[in-house]
């Protein structure tokens, strides 16, 4: 048994993707941090007090936790989702009823889509009262923000999928909120519509926004901010004497 | 020694203006080409045909709505009431944020299930955000039916006589 494990580890194949031995020396334990591609986004060491849960909360990483439940059952809802009027409506009742885990999943993102907006805010309101916010931390927060609109337009454009009811007005009254917009309103009302009234064309719109660019605009922002935490020095961290537990 | 770069900065005054030409030129083509671009882009964005409601709605004979009668035509959107004197037609979208309004014929009045607004039966606003009263639409007489236009605003007070 030792001597397979031995095998297995000493091949070409295994020394090929692990470029350094096992994570038993500090030396090693560096290295399998660094050289992985999933891990590196975390520094070799951190301090301990910049771990701790009271500090963050953990919400920031709760938040693309999210996101990561969002877009692995959103892309299983697409199997069964077609964006067309009235099909949409049927076949949301579809995945309620005759799909086999369609609840679960349907259900799985709705929920999903509501904490990730609550804990992207709880994560906002964190960095505020910690003061995390301030230089040399002020454009990540200015990402932060941009990501927070990301989170509501994609909160909203999912909104009108289940093409029912509730879903059509509440469409009705934020593209009306969208017309009352000065110069641009009313432009602005028709390219989100493709159209004057909540139609065919919308639904698509929506369902191209919810699925598409909204997400690649998420992963692209949430890359840079996760990449400017690290930049700008790693976890904020108050000066040890202002600190309750240094 | 100060380090030198291995690309010695041009100093001649011919080859400073000729780089700066040829920025120039750039410059203005890649303006040029993005603003095609957006230009296009916004283009296509905007729907060219749209495949919607015809907004003239026949509303029947005139002569078959007798004075008193309120018409409320949820699909098409509006209400058409005949007074004593003539008739008018009032879009039934409420002017806050576009939710359909609702005649409630115990109170005489229109109210918005969104936000709580009510109207009059002549579309004035009586509570609520509603910053509008209800749009008056144009009426006609077309082959001897009433119709109305739901593109069409009318100033308030506007009545279609029938003889």
């Amino acid at each position: 048994m030792r001597n397979l494990l031995r095998r297995i580890t000493e091949s070409a194949v295994y020394r090929s993707v692990f470029r350094h031995g096992f994570p038993d020396t500090n030396r090693n334990r560096s290295l399998a941090v660094f050289t992985n591609f999933f891990l590196h986004i975390h520094p070799v060491k951190v301090r301990r007090r910049a771990i701790e849960f009271p500090r963050t909360l953990y919400l920031g990483g709760l938040s693309a936790a999210c996101f990561f439940i969002l877009v692995v059952t959103g892309v299983l809802l697409m199997l069964y989702y077609r964006p067309a009027a009235p099909d949409a409506y049927h076949d949301m009742k579809d995945l309620q009823f005759a799909v086999a885990g369609g609840v679960f999943l349907r259900n799985l993102h709705r929920w999903s889509a509501h904490m990730m907006v609550a804990l992207v805010l709880a994560h906002m309101a964190v960095t505020f009262f910690r003061g995390a916010y301030r230089p040399p931390r002020q454009f990540n927060w200015v990402v932060g923000v941009l990501l927070l609109v990301a989170t509501v337009l994609l909160s909203y454009t999912g909104y009108l999928l289940p093409w029912d009811q509730l879903a059509y007005w509440a469409v009705t009254v934020g593209t009306n909120m969208a017309e009352a917009a000065p110069v641009i309103g009313a432009k602005l009302k028709l390219l989100l519509l493709g159209g004057h009234t909540i139609n065919g064309a919308a639904l698509l719109r929506f369902y191209v926004l919810h699925c598409v660019f909204l997400p690649l605009a998420l992963i692209l922002g949430l890359c840079i901010h996760v990449w400017r935490v690290r930049k700008d020095g790693g976890i904020y961290l108050p000066p040890p004497s202002n600190d309750r537990k240094p | 020694m100060p380090l030198e770069d291995d690309l010695s900065f041009p100093t001649s005054e011919e080859e400073m203006a000729r780089r700066k030409i040829l920025t120039l030129l750039g410059t203005g083509a890649l303006t040029v080409a993005g603003l095609g671009t957006v230009i296009t882009a916004l283009r296509f964005l905007e729907p060219s045909v749209v495949y919607e409601e015809d907004p003239r709605v026949s509303v029947g004979k005139p002569e078959d709505i007798p004075p008193g009668t309120v018409l409320v035509l949820p699909k098409q959107k509006l209400y058409v009431f005949r007074s004593a004197a003539g008739f008018f037609a009032l879009s039934s979208i409420c002017t806050h944020l576009g939710c359909m309004t609702r005649y409630v014929p115990e109170n005489a009045q229109i109210a918005c299930p969104c936000h709580g607004s009510r109207f009059s039966l002549e579309g004035k606003v009586t509570a609520g955000p509603a910053p509008r009263p209800l749009r008056r639409l144009q009426l006609t007489i077309e082959r001897g039916m009433l119709v109305a236009d739901t593109s069409k605003e009318v100033p308030p007070g506007t009545l279609l006589a029938v003889t």
